[in-house]
């Protein structure tokens, strides 16, 4: 395994909820990362943000890692649920919510 | 003196990207349903805006290749089947895969 694969493993492997974005949650730099963090801001969850503009290798790499081409990207528990299209469908049917539960994932303090 | 050159478009948003898209789709899934939309003017001046005009699209897509698959697969087959469009040539695609009922 590459240094970087091993990075972003480490990453998924010690966050319950990971979203690998554009910019940070306070300050998102796309659309679409703002859209996730909206999303996981109404479950309630507590979740890392992991800015993509700030390390090239990560920025890329994630994209091999996940075999998914774009940004955001969410992993809950170490699994890759999807962007940010998977997470508003989800979420729109209550499964995103569900599956935190499921995952017994930390609210948000 | 030559003419300008004409290109066809289906409508006012109409591009080539978005004319590629659709036939590497409907070549791969044979959709009952398929509409490909240009949504880079509201993105304009945004970061991922390149100035192209061809920068984010939202795919509908309505396949029975999708049957039985996850959203997960779903998303992943149509990002295959667009080659390097996806993250590199279109800054954003939004992509609705449903089945036919």
């Amino acid at each position: 395994m590459s240094d970087t694969n091993q990075r972003i493993s480490d990453i998924v492997g010690s966050n319950d909820v990971v979203l690998f974005m554009k910019g940070t949650p306070l300050f998102p730099q796309c659309g679409f990362s703002s859209r996730a963090i909206a999303i996981l801001d109404h479950c309630g969850v507590a979740y890392e943000g992991i800015d993509v503009l700030q390390d090239m290798e990560i920025r890329q790499g994630i994209k091999a890692f996940s075999d998914w081409p774009t940004i955001p990207q969410l992993y809950v528990k170490g699994e890759f649920i999807g962007g940010s299209d998977i997470m508003m469908e989800m979420f729109e049917a209550g499964e995103l919510q569900e599956l935190m539960t499921e995952k017994e994932v930390a609210k948000a303090s | 003196m030559d003419k300008p050159e004409v290109k066809p478009q289906r409508d006012a948003m109409g591009t080539r990207v978005a004319e590629e898209i659709e036939d590497l789709l409907r070549a791969a899934f044979a959709p009952t349903r398929l509409e490909v939309i240009n949504d880079s003017a509201k993105h304009s001046g945004h970061s991922g805006d390149d100035g192209s005009g061809e920068s984010h699209f939202t795919i509908v897509i309505e396949s029975a290749a999708f049957v039985g698959v996850s959203r997960l697969e779903r998303q992943r087959m149509v990002n295959r089947s667009l080659g390097d469009i996806p993250g590199q040539r279109v800054h954003a695609l939004a992509i609705k895969a449903s089945t036919p009922d």
